[in-house]
């Protein structure tokens, strides 16, 4: 495994030099650095492992989501606190109509992706009349969201007693937990073990299909006129593409993408968060993508998958490294520098192509 | 964001509608404060000086946004790292166990190289990513907030040995959750004070924002802060006509940097703990709220407007918990309303701003 490990590593440094240097290489280093020190530490690699691959597909969609707009030209998309208050409202329903199983689970992706989607739709109307400040808008937009929702949670008329507060009173839990319902439906599915590691075959198999799917949807007409849009909307425009509806289209499937994405994050992680829980996962998504080496108005199918891996692979290992070395719980502020640290640096790249408004 | 300035009226006769539509926001926010004053039933002299409190509290570090603004980086969420500055220059003066105003004076004195060098470092991120400060500021102030905490909770201790209990936490390892700043408690707002009944208002405080609003008032009339407005207009026009444009934005986040470290100064001498991991997180979405609220725009703020938003939406602050208590039965919804008015302001403000600048 260690070789496995070993080879990938300098692949990726040869790549990371030569495609966008700098970021990418300090994080490879530091996370080869990491692996050696919790093999000298004898850490349980194994686990380590099954966590990374477990989490690579819990917060894969989520990053995903990132891609039509960053592609289209909105840039990072930082009022996924949208599309993430979708989904928590599609799965509190399956909850109180008391849904179980694979119906719990297939009734809240068939809501969360209309739901999501429908208020990416506004919200696109919204950020298409104010091309150039999508992101600080955004990120201020989505914080309002997640407070509003938070008065929604608090007086919203939710009868089931798995969610509300047992002593009564009105308002939902802040962690609803999903055990008897669909927890870890996705990561138990055909799953199983090799040498110790965990594969959840489930959740990486959806995860796939949903970035197959986007791989192929970039490649057909409507993508290409995304990504031209994105590349120069000038262009775009003389050549007869709606920029508007294309930016539209980002913004949906953006928001219809995050609405799923909390979905499998929660089957994964057993317990529906709410209230302020999705305030900054919108920061965490856009950091792993630029990680995996997008900038802010392009971005792959390769940077999600590179990048989601390398975040997470980064914090599972970083935790009980650190934990044993400065014993100190160090893992959410070293997630808060490097998803920030990246996000500053990619801010501070000139961007390329025009800035056709 | 250079040219994005907000031509002057030609029309100068006094029209209502005009001015309605002109200062629709304060106007707004004059009527949701009424309602909820009138909702949360508190008694009008304990209102007013929790209002006077508030006030000699946060003007400073609301002020502290004006000269960026007026030098077209928009709002400065980058204050957050001068709060920062003057935390750490507190801790120094608690581990060094002084009292009173030396405590103060020493503090300042702490914090001010500290606070210079956060301003530069902003100013040259800032020059990097000319037209998205903005975001640029929030993405940062979240940054350094996590370099904060790597310091506070393992450098100190870890790397840098203190031994003091009142400080650390127990292992020996990082800064405990509030550090007492008793020796500082009050040390500017009790100086003089004077006292009605309930009502004290705490003189020195408020002539040191005095003393801040005139000399803002005459630094805006030099020749820096004619450069400051020159920039704000047109960064090219400035520069062909021979202003450092890149050190005028720097020296004025340097400045904005400085003064909202003298800001959460006062704001912790008056609270007289210091939240080691919290204090300063909010510092600058409050404050750019405060001034949005105020009516000031992103490349628009006056002081009176930075003194009006903080009335109002500090005022705002103290009466939604009991208002929503009230009103709807439950003092968390009020809890959760002003946290969405605060984003929900600053969101409306920069999407207007986005939406104004666009038809140019």
């Amino acid at each position: 495994m260690a070789e496995c490990e070993k080879i990938t590593v300098q692949e990726r440094l040869k790549d990371a030099a030569k495609s966008l240097g700098i970021p990418r290489l300090i994080i490879f280093g530091f996370l080869a650095l990491l692996f050696v020190a919790a093999l000298f530490l004898k850490l349980d690699i194994a686990s380590l492992f099954s966590n990374v691959l477990t989490r690579l597909g819990m917060n894969g969609i989520l990053v995903l989501a990132m891609v039509p707009t960053m592609q289209v030209g909105m840039g990072p998309n930082f009022g996924l606190p949208l599309g993430i208050t979708c989904g928590l409202v599609a799965a509190t329903l399956a909850i109180e109509l008391n849904l179980v199983g694979w119906t719990a689970f297939v009734f809240a992706l068939g809501v969360a992706i209309p739901l999501g989607g429908l208020a990416g739709y506004a919200y696109g109307l919204l950020l298409n009349k104010l091309k150039g400040e999508e992101m600080t808008v955004g990120t201020y937009f989505g914080f309002s969201i997640v407070s509003l929702m938070s008065i929604f949670w608090a007086m919203a008329p939710y009868k089931s007693p798995e969610m509300i507060w047992p002593y009564g009173g009105s308002g939902l839990r802040v962690t609803i937990s999903l055990a008897g319902r669909y927890d870890k439906i996705l990561d138990k599915f055909m799953s199983f073990s090799i040498g110790g590691i965990v594969i959840p075959t489930g959740l990486l198999l959806f995860f796939a299909l949903c970035c197959f799917l986007m791989w192929v949807f970039m490649r057909t007409r409507t993508g290409i006129a995304m990504t031209v849009v994105g590349n120069n909307a000038r262009f775009a425009e003389s050549i007869g593409l709606n920029v508007n509806k294309n930016r539209l289209l980002g913004s949906t499937i953006s928001g219809a993408l995050g609405a799923v994405g909390i979905i499998i994050y929660s089957q994964s992680y057993g317990f529906l968060q709410l209230y302020q829980a999705p305030l900054f996962m919108a920061f965490f998504a856009v950091g792993s993508i630029l990680i995996g080496g997008a900038s802010i108005n392009h971005a792959l199918i390769r940077h999600v998958v590179i990048g989601t891996f390398l975040f997470q692979a980064l914090l599972v290992t970083s935790l009980p490294v650190a934990n044993l070395l400065v014993s100190e719980n160090l893992s959410e502020v070293i997630r808060i520098i490097i998803s920030n640290g990246i996000i500053l640096y990619a801010l501070s790249r000139k961007e390329q192509g025009g800035e056709a408004k | 964001m250079s040219d994005m300035k907000e031509t002057p009226t030609i029309k100068e006769d006094f029209d209502l509608q005009k001015q309605l539509k002109n200062n629709a926001v304060p106007i707004m926010f004059v009527i949701i404060c009424s309602i909820g004053c009138y909702y949360a039933r508190l008694p009008w002299p304990f209102l007013i000086n929790e209002i006077i409190t508030r006030m000699a509290r946060n003007s400073f570090l609301v002020i502290s946004l004006i000269i960026p603004i007026i030098a077209g980086m928009g709002l400065n969420f980058g204050i957050v790292l001068g709060a920062m500055a003057a935390q750490f220059a507190l801790i120094a003066v608690v581990l060094f166990e002084l009292q009173g105003v030396a405590a103060l004076l020493v503090t300042i004195i702490l914090m001010l190289p500290m606070a210079i060098f956060f301003g530069w470092m902003t100013g040259a991120l800032f020059n990097m990513t000319r037209g998205k400060e903005m975001i640029t500021g929030i993405i940062l102030s979240f940054f350094a907030n996590g370099v904060y905490q790597l310091i506070c909770l393992w450098v100190l201790g870890a790397i840098i040995p203190i031994k003091n209990p009142a400080v650390m936490l127990p292992s020996g390892v990082g800064l405990r959750n509030t550090i007492n700043l008793k020796p500082l408690h009050y040390v500017l707002d009790r100086m003089f004070e004077l006292q009605y009944g309930m009502i004290r208002i705490p003189v020195v405080t408020f002539l040191v924002i005095l003393l801040l609003c005139v000399g803002m008032h005459f630094l805006l009339k030099t020749k820096l802060g004619q450069d400051f407005r020159a920039v704000g207009q047109s960064q090219h026009i400035a520069g062909v006509s021979g202003i450092n444009v890149d050190k005028t934005r720097i020296i004025a986040i340097v400045l904005s940097t400085i003064l909202a470290a003298m800001g959460q100064v006062i704001f912790l001498q008056n609270l007289g703990i210091l939240t080691t991991y919290g204090s300063h997180v909010q510092v600058g979405t409050f404050a750019v709220a405060a001034i949005l609220v105020g009516g000031a725009s992103v490349s628009k703020a006056t002081i009176p407007q930075a003194l009006l938003g903080t009335l109002l939406f500090h005022t705002l602050f103290i009466v939604s918990p009991l208002a929503g208590k009230n009103l709807l039965g439950s003092p968390q919804v009020g809890e959760f309303f002003r946290v969405f008015i605060a984003y929900g302001v600053i969101g409306v403000a920069l999407a207007l701003h986005a939406w104004k600048g666009r038809g140019k």
